[in-house]
């Protein structure tokens, strides 16, 4: 049979010599492996203050984007909902009223939006169905929490801040993509 | 008034030299759990103990005070008496080796002059031996009263390998002790420091089996099985807790602080600072140059008990075995023979 690798070995069932036996050259090489990794850069990412970078196509925690004028973009037309393969998003809709023009961009909002975290699976499919850019996936996941209740995100933890009143906080928010 | 007769003035020197010197070793002792903590870290590429203070060095403190704020368990079918004797007897047995090795030449301080040794007995090693072998009584004496049978095995096996490998010991030193010629070990690091070359020298092989029994002796890696942690589920002091456990760990580090100071002192010339010249500045400051040597080289062999732990997996209990009596008593014996018959051929 050809061999798959060039790595395999006939194994070498030689008796050892004198000095294989004695294992001290053996204890002194691997001693001298174990000393060089004293010089070796150590891979450690010291987590509370050093926090290691996600790839820029990391899929974390949604977020519900708002419009330049900080109107909330979402229709709550439910294409996320039957895009997602775990069924994680609910939704309710609701009609804009007069007065509400700055709150919403179209005539049609979600009143309710919720998604079960410990359901969605992170493949952005929501993202990817969305015909209004409302819903991206950010760069964060979800954090601990002690109840399955604390795990299903509303509109209010998923709103991304409005970039007019806390630009400082969009901009954290929003992130290097999007 | 008999007791009056006392030279009292000696007597609270040599007081005084013991509390620096339990203290000074129980410190060492502290930070060399530390040290064996970074060095497995960088040997293993990872950065080791460093939240408790700068670098970390605040951690010894906080290990001792977790120990000390542990509930105190004594297990209702253990033997009391000995279950509280045997860590007790652990700490002692290694405490006391420190009393016969020469920290240094000597000080004059107040008028006095003071030899930085608290007893050169004339049978120094011989004492040495005889403490090192009542060690094992704690590990005994522990295992057995905890009444528990992988404590037993561990305690079994302690005292078996410390018996096989205290012969081949004792036959390494008698071979140093032929071209020596005293058993005291002010006198063997004198004849070192004095010119002479150091005892490594003359005796390479018997150096090597010393090496290998101390580390038998200490109960470190390569020979770990009276503790082996995945077999025998922490050994002797698997029913210990709180200080007791403390104290059963700590004996461990100072036995090796001491071993170290022992083969520094018996083979690589104790004080000496090679290719200085003592005389060149004052005998205080010679002094303490030399203590700063001798600390220097426990710190190496120390090292290198470390580095040795953190290489080689722990022998099968066979192999433990066979190489103690099978390999190195012959040897040892090889290497007296050979040593005889070069001291007889110089004669």
């Amino acid at each position: 049979m050809q061999a798959l690798t060039n790595k395999a070995q006939a194994v070498n069932r030689k008796p050892m010599t004198f000095w294989e036996r004695l294992y001290l050259i053996n204890i002194i090489k691997g001693m001298m492996i174990t000393f060089s990794h004293m010089f070796k850069k150590q891979p450690t990412i010291r987590y509370p203050e050093e926090k290691r970078e996600f790839s820029p196509v990391f899929r974390g925690l949604h977020v519900l984007n708002r419009d330049e004028e900080g109107r909330e973009r979402c229709t709550a037309c439910g294409l996320c909902a039957v895009a997602c393969p775990a069924e994680a998003i609910t939704m309710e809709a609701a009609e804009r009223v007069e007065g509400e023009e700055n709150l919403y961009r179209e005539e049609k909002y979600a009143a309710k939006y919720e998604i079960n975290m410990l359901r969605c699976i992170f493949c952005g499919l929501c993202e990817d169905a969305c015909p209004k850019d409302a819903i991206y996936l950010s760069e964060t996941f979800a954090p601990a929490n002690f109840t399955r209740k604390g795990f299903i995100y509303g509109k209010p933890d998923l709103l991304i801040p409005n970039p007019k009143t806390e630009a400082e906080a969009f901009a954290e928010a929003k992130g290097v993509e999007a | 008034m008999t007791i009056l007769a006392l030279d009292w003035a000696l007597m609270i020197e040599k007081l005084i030299m013991i509390a620096i010197i339990v203290l000074a070793s129980l410190g060492i002792a502290l930070y060399t759990t530390f040290a064996e903590r970074k060095v497995a870290a960088i040997l293993q590429d990872r950065p080791g103990p460093s939240r408790a203070g700068p670098f970390g060095l605040l951690q010894p403190l906080a290990d001792g005070l977790k120990l000390i704020m542990k509930e105190e368990i004594i297990p209702n079918a253990a033997n009391k008496w000995l279950f509280i004797l045997g860590p007790g007897l652990a700490m002692t047995a290694s405490l006391m080796t420190c009393a016969v090795i020469p920290w240094g030449s000597a000080i004059d301080v107040f008028g006095r002059h003071i030899e930085l040794q608290i007893a050169d007995v004339n049978i120094g090693i011989l004492y040495v031996f005889a403490v090192v072998s009542m060690g094992v009584y704690g590990i005994m004496i522990g295992g057995w009263a905890s009444n528990n049978k992988f404590s037993l095995m561990s305690a079994l096996r302690a005292a078996s390998q410390a018996i096989s490998y205290e012969l081949a010991m004792g036959l390494a030193l008698i071979a140093l002790l032929m071209t020596t010629g005293s058993l005291s070990l002010k006198t063997i690091v004198e004849q070192q420091v004095s010119g002479n070359w150091w005892n490594i020298v003359y005796q390479p092989l018997g150096f090597l089996i010393f090496f290998i029994t101390a580390m038998a002796e200490c109960n470190r890696t390569p020979f770990d099985l009276p503790e082996a942690e995945n077999e025998l589920n922490f050994g002797y002091h698997q029913e210990y807790s709180s200080m007791k456990l403390g104290f059963y760990l700590f004996a461990e580090y100072i036995n090796m602080i001491m071993s170290s100071a022992i083969m520094a002192s018996m083979y690589f010339g104790g004080y000496d600072l090679p290719f200085f010249n003592e005389a060149s500045v004052s005998p205080n400051i010679a002094a303490m140059i030399g203590v700063g040597t001798l600390l220097i080289k426990i710190v190496l062999f120390i090292f290198l008990f470390m580095w040795i732990r953190w290489t080689i997996p722990r022998f099968r209990y066979d192999q433990l075995m066979g190489l103690g009596w099978k390999t190195l008593i012959p040897l040892a014996l090889f290497n007296m023979l050979v040593t005889g018959a070069v001291i007889l051929a110089n004669q």
